[in-house]
């Protein structure tokens, strides 16, 4: 380091600072006391007969009350599914299944703060994040695959796809409408019908999406949305009547799945669990690399799949990096979030903070070091500061294990090979992060690592173009950009003999 | 006086070796006894494959068509002697054929698959595709030449190693090209043939952490059972089709990686 750079880091951090509260308004977003679930076009009572409150994680107050879809229940939305493929959805030319699609992108972007709002509300996200990150993928990931629902046989070369019926699609609770998106965006645009079912714990965009569905005037039975927990998921992997699933999830779920469909001929994608490295050469852009590694896992409170959990630092550069991200976190702000300068939010849920609780604890008694910065926690609702273990070993759980919070691990390493070595010493392999000013090590890092997405000089990048998914353990198919098609389609057989 | 021909001992083949199996076990199948495959046999085979897939996927696209290409001519020179363990001359002509067609592959299907993606912030974005890692195969009993040979080529093609479990009822067609493979400069590994009973070894394949991929083309019944298996490190299923030569069944054994990296003065 040079003395001003010395100097800046001892500089006093403006921890004392006080900032005026500057909240979103929340008057936008009207909620239902109740919700049933969305069958055919309309909210119907579940027949299962039971309800379940759904609560803002960040003050713990009861939003509404929403369905817990039965087997029955299930069976009624595949049944409404399958009637919309069958009487008209796989039929209509694929130019007015596009303008549909473009009708929803149109009205998302309409309605984005509302959305925003209330995803931050049941999600404990930052609204500066539902506003800017959540929402305009959304709408962009509708107005992509849009344009792809009449352009499907330029896609696959030799082949003639087609639709493949219904698809049953479970997604989680750390990006709910964007995975929302992810998901009915492909499948209608190849021509299906879906039954999609969010998070136990973050219903309320989904529902929402409804009056989109409504606004858009898409046919009944074209999107279904069925509510509950892990029961509902489950009944709809299982159910005959549908053709394809698709599931964003941890990885014990997702090979739960894998299981129930074996032998079924079902297709199957699966986004699964992550413990991306985020390798910081001694080359890098210090600052460029901090704020790239605050990105990685703080964003979304470090609910994101992708993650970059494990720090790998260089040896030469560990000690003035640690300090410049311990400096770092001292400017975080954690609380409401729907204060607009609030860059860390609520714990999902209950269930979650005391995972993360568990997995700190236990880095702790093996003997890392843990770092938290001074922060004062909301009394009500679920809240973990940002935390950074030193001393990390390979070994240790939170080296290994998805933590699925605020919690970073550092590890150190000499050699390119080195860091090679630790970042894929994992069962996952979805995301990776490489921080270098010299070109030819990027690349030869891109090839190595053995992740679906690899982001060079940033971190947490996301768009409709582009394919998502993971290696080994983090599942596989794609999703997004041309490959996120195929999941959707049966490709068939050739068109001419020989390929 | 007529000569009394030298006969061959059937043997595995793993990592570029010619081993008998372990077990010290063989059974009798197209009237020669055959080497009958243990599960530890298997284990042996997927550590192969596991060394071979390094060197193998690190070597240029240009090389891979040019080894596949010299498979191709190290069957042709052992066309009689193929056209007596399979169905004949015409199945053994089109295996050659298909090595050939996908030889030509190995410098394309980045092409084809990979793609450049025009997000929508200051970045450079793409996607091109990476082998999977090892690939147990499950080849059909019948044809056993043609189903063995329809399996392999898209798999190794794309940078993968392969463990194969060669047809249970006419194996002589496989061991022969175990041969032909080991004369065709094919790094050591990257194709690991094991004879002798299915059901003795194809679970242990499925269950194996160590395998990324599994191709249940000439699965049956056992099919549901080794599905269930493979998840538990989620491994891709392929249900490879076996009189088909496509890019496809190339792009089944191949993950995609996109790389991001911001554009900027």
């Amino acid at each position: 380091m040079t003395d001003l750079e010395r100097r800046q880091d001892r500089a006093p951090v403006p921890a004392g600072w006080e900032y005026a509260p500057a909240p979103e308004s929340r008057d936008i977003v009207t909620l239902e006391e109740r919700y049933g679930l969305f069958i055919g076009g309309e909210f119907v009572d579940p027949r299962s007969g039971e309800y379940f409150p759904t609560l803002n994680p960040g003050t713990e107050e009861q939003l509404a009350e929403v369905a817990q879809a039965g087997p029955e229940d299930v069976d009624l939305a595949v049944g409404a599914a399958r009637e919309a493929y069958d009487n008209g959805w796989s039929s209509i030319s694929p130019a007015e299944r596009a303008k549909y699609l473009f009708r929803i992108a149109r009205i998302l972007q309409e309605r984005s703060r509302e959305f925003a709002v209330l995803e931050s509300m049941n999600g404990g996200k930052p609204i500066r994040e539902s506003r800017d990150v959540d929402l305009p993928l959304a709408a962009a990931h509708f107005f992509y695959y849009a344009g792809w629902a009449d352009k499907l046989e330029y896609a696959f070369p030799n082949r003639r796809p087609r639709s493949i019926g219904v698809a049953g699609q479970i997604i989680p609770w750390n990006f709910p409408l964007l995975m929302l998106a992810w998901k009915i965006a492909p499948a209608l645009a190849a021509g299906n019908t879906v039954v999609l079912k969010p998070a136990e714990t973050t219903p309320l965009t989904a529902l929402l999406f409804t009056d989109v569905v409504r606004q858009a005037e898409l046919p009944p039975g074209v999107v279904n949305i069925i509510t509950g927990d892990g029961r509902a998921g489950a009944e709809l992997v299982k159910h005959e009547g549908v053709d394809k699933i698709a599931f964003t999830g941890s990885t014990e779920v997702g090979k739960a799945i894998q299981r129930e469909l074996a032998g079924t001929g079902k297709k199957l994608t699966l986004e699964l669990g992550g413990k991306a490295a985020n390798i910081v050469f001694d080359d890098a852009a210090l600052d460029q690399a901090v704020e790239g590694i605050v990105n990685g896992i703080y964003f979304n409170q470090g609910h994101v799949c992708c993650a970059g959990s494990r720090l790998l630092v260089q040896e030469s550069i560990y000690e003035p990096l640690i300090a410049k991200l311990k400096r770092r976190l001292t400017t975080l702000r954690l609380g409401d979030p729907l204060d607009k300068n609030t860059d860390i939010g609520a714990i999902n849920s209950k269930q979650q903070l005391d995972k993360i609780t568990e997995l700190v604890a236990a880095g702790e008694e093996e003997g890392a070091e843990i770092y938290q910065p001074p922060c004062r926690l909301p009394e009500k609702g679920y809240w973990f500061a940002p935390t950074v273990f030193t001393n990390v070993a390979q070994s240790y759980r939170i080296a290994q294990e998805e933590i699925f919070g605020p919690v970073l691990s550092v590890l150190t390493f000499r050699t390119p090979d080195e860091a090679v070595e630790k970042a894929n010493n994992t069962a996952y392999g979805l995301s990776a992060g490489v921080w270098t000013e010299k070109g030819s090590r990027i690349l030869s890092m891109a090839q190595k690592l053995r992740a679906g997405v690899i982001w060079a000089n940033t971190f947490n990048r996301f768009d409709p173009t582009s394919p998502f998914g993971g290696f080994k353990e983090s599942g596989f198919g794609r999703e997004g950009g041309l490959h996120g098609l195929e999941p959707y389609l049966d490709l068939g057989e050739s068109e001419v003999r020989g390929g | 006086m007529s000569r009394l021909p030298v006969r061959k001992t059937y043997k595995l083949f793993i990592g570029g070796d010619f081993p008998r199996s372990e077990s010290g076990r063989t059974y009798e199948a197209q009237g020669q006894n055959v080497a009958r495959g243990s599960r530890k046999d298997a284990r042996d085979a997927v550590r192969a494959a596991r060394a071979g897939f390094g060197k193998w996927a690190g070597m240029t696209a240009y090389n891979r068509g040019q080894v596949l290409y010299r498979i191709a001519e190290m069957m042709e020179a052992r066309t009689a002697e193929f056209a007596e363990l399979c169905s004949g001359r015409a199945e053994v002509e089109e295996s050659i054929d298909r090595w050939v067609w996908y030889a030509g592959w190995a410098d394309k299907y980045a092409q084809v698959i990979g793609s450049s993606n025009p997000v929508a912030a200051p970045y450079f974005n793409f996607t091109f595709p990476e082998p999977t890692g090892v690939v147990a195969i499950v080849a059909p009993d019948e044809p056993s030449l043609g189903g063995l040979v329809s399996r392999i080529a898209p798999v190794i093609v794309g940078g993968n190693a392969a463990v194969v479990l060669a047809s249970e009822t006419a194996p002589l067609a496989a061991i022969e090209l175990s041969e032909a493979l080991a004369t065709a400069d094919l790094p050591g590994g990257v194709v690991n043939i094991l004879t002798g009973y299915r059901s003795e070894m194809a679970p242990w394949l499925a269950g194996h952490m160590d395998v990324n991929a599994i191709d249940l083309g000439g699965a049956d019944g056992d099919a549901p059972e080794l599905e269930r298996l493979a998840a538990d490190n989620v491994k891709r299923v392929v249900r490879g089709r076996i009189g088909e030569q496509s890019p496809y069944e190339i792009a089944a054994f191949l993950e995609l990686k996109t790389v991001w990296h911001p554009i900027g003065v």
